[in-house]
């Protein structure tokens, strides 16, 4: 689920931050804005858009569910959502900043050679700023397990399908089963401070690429 | 023949650039013109010289003027034509070089290769070239190093490379030979005269070392604070600067005041009073008898001597006020803004004048008004 929503976000989120570190476009603000807002806006409020945009009553979730034959709301896929919503705007902030450190001089470089924006992007900019997003994707697939609000609002709490870990931690908390808890905190930290690690490994590795080249 | 033939390359360019935190507004104006061989953009830096290759190559888009380059129109701004950089085919090489990092020295040039817009782009035909190029800028050796594991001067001789495979119309080089030493210098130099030969294409060359504008301009345009400052052949510029900024630009130190006594266009001749004594030159037009002004003179035109070296010879006694050992030999400053270098044997013969007679050939007088 998360690994899911890991690269709906990088695939996404690198195409949308490109277009915010390299074009200007009106509205560019706004849309920057927009973008910002999940972070600042609690996660019910978040939860209950998600709910009105993608509810069985929806425009979008009556097509979801047409396709489909189940609707999306209070399923695993509403779950990939929720996480997707929660990590994507870190990413996004964070990608743009790392493919505006790309020197602009090796794009125009491959440009005035003859090449398009397109292959300038995924020949000089992508691989230049790789392992900047491999260390940034590490902490969204972080990021996206650890969501709790926004999720409860859309997928629910049912065990088995729909419970993420922060949920079920939550779960066992509430219904007095701290052994379990324990063990899903202690779980959950270990698993965070290996993840942090890696993605720190990541972007050291990248400053000695660029202090080599 | 209109104006459009006679150069290949002609671009008017204006451009005004907002005030930034550390400088006021900053606007770029000049008309280029350039013929094919190597023109060089010469001025200090910040006067506007990258932008106008970043114009021309069509990074910046000008706020008005027209670039054209053979009978191609580049940009237009009356006629709002901005061609976009990868169709240019304008050779830029960058400050830096910009050398793809993660690519190594074939992966750069066979990049180079598969997206140049020349006619043959076949993947045969440009393995060829790549080899061809890679063999000729002897750079087949260190095909598989990345740019980091290389030289300054191998580096330079790859990102020339690079370049030429996209088989440009226009060459661009931005300050191709900063941090590199004399020798290699020198290396990049006889390399770049060999592309120029094989090449008949216009090359624009941004520089502030006046020796290398001296050993590689056919054209020279001066740029100051994004002005031109005057545009021409080498040697008419160098011959003639139309300024006392021009001058001194050039290392032309030798400013004397003076004042036109005698001009003859009959015979081509001309006097000066300099100091207390008279200087024959050529007739300057466009100036009358009683101009004041400043009479410049090439240093290694000058020769100095202790005595008057005889009564034909078109020479002014001159006041020694300092000397200073140089590489050449001894630099004596005289009276006024000017000095000349005399080598240590005959400093010795003429220590301890009060007096040092300096000759200057008629026609390597200069005045400005």
């Amino acid at each position: 689920m998360a690994a899911l929503a890991t690269i709906i976000v990088v695939t996404l989120g690198t195409l949308g931050a490109y277009l915010l570190s390299h074009k200007n476009f009106p509205g560019k603000h706004l849309v920057d804005s927009l973008i910002t807002l999940p972070l600042v806006l609690p996660p019910t409020v978040l939860g209950y858009y998600l709910l009105v945009v993608i509810g069985r009553a929806s425009p979008f979730g009556q097509i979801y569910e047409r396709i489909t034959g189940s609707p999306l709301v209070f399923t695993w896929q509403a779950a990939v959502v929720a996480a997707v919503l929660h990590s994507a705007p870190i990413y996004i902030k964070a990608a743009r900043a790392v493919l505006e450190a790309v020197d602009y001089r090796f794009e125009w470089a491959a440009q005035s050679l003859g090449a398009s924006e397109w292959r300038t992007f995924w020949r000089v900019t992508l691989p230049l700023a790789r392992r900047g997003l491999s260390s940034l994707a590490t902490l969204t697939f972080a990021r996206s397990l650890g969501d709790f609000g926004v999720t409860i609002m859309v997928a629910g709490n049912i065990p088995g399908r729909t419970q993420t870990l922060s949920v079920a931690i939550y779960d066992a908390v509430e219904s007095g089963n701290g052994h379990v808890a324990r063990v899903l905190v202690a779980v959950v930290s270990i698993g965070a401070l290996l993840l942090l690690w890696a993605a720190g490994y990541f972007s050291r590795g990248s400053r000695l690429a660029t202090s080599a080249g | 023949m209109s104006a459009a033939e006679e150069h290949f390359l002609d671009a008017r360019l204006m451009k005004r650039l907002p005030p930034q935190r550390d400088s006021n507004t900053f606007e770029l104006n000049v008309h280029l013109r350039a013929g094919p061989g190597i023109t060089v953009l010469f001025g200090s830096s910040g006067a506007g010289k990258t932008l106008t290759l970043n114009c021309l190559a069509g990074f910046t888009r000008p706020d008005e003027g027209r670039i054209l380059v053979r009978d191609e129109i580049y940009f237009d701004a009356a006629a709002r034509v901005h061609v976009p950089p990868q169709r240019r085919r304008c050779g830029y090489m960058f400050q830096d070089h910009a050398l793809f990092p993660h690519m190594t020295v074939r992966e750069n040039l066979s990049f180079a290769a598969s997206v140049a817009r020349s006619e043959n782009n076949r993947p045969l035909h440009r393995h060829r070239r790549v080899n061809e190029l890679l063999e000729l800028f002897e750079l087949s050796d260190l095909a598989s190093r990345t740019p980091a594991r290389l030289s300054g001067g191998q580096r330079q001789r790859a990102a020339l490379a690079r370049v030429l495979l996209g088989e440009p119309r226009l060459l661009l080089l931005d300050e191709p030979t900063r941090g590199l030493d004399a020798r290699l210098r020198s290396a990049f130099y006889d390399v770049l005269q060999k592309t120029r030969e094989r090449l008949d294409i216009p090359a624009v060359l941004v520089t502030h070392d006046l020796e290398e504008c001296f050993e590689l301009a056919d054209f020279v345009c001066l740029i100051e604070g994004g002005r031109m400052l005057q545009a021409g052949s080498r040697e008419s510029v160098f011959a003639k600067p139309a300024s006392l900024e021009v001058a001194r630009m050039l290392g032309m130190y030798n400013i004397l005041p003076a004042e036109i006594t005698t001009l003859d266009p009959g015979q081509n001749t001309s006097r000066l009073a300099v100091f207390d004594g008279f200087l024959e030159g050529p007739y300057f037009p466009a100036h009358l008898i009683g101009d004041r002004g400043s009479l410049c003179v090439r240093e290694y035109e000058m020769k100095v001597s202790a005595s008057k070296p005889g009564p034909a010879t078109n020479a002014v006694a001159v006041r020694p006020v300092k000397t200073t050992p140089v590489a050449a030999g001894i630099r004596i400053e005289f009276d006024g803004e000017f000095c000349a270098t005399v080598s240590e044997s005959d400093w010795q013969a003429m220590r301890g004048s009060e007096r040092l007679w300096v000759e200057v050939p008629r026609a390597a007088v200069h005045f400005i008004g």
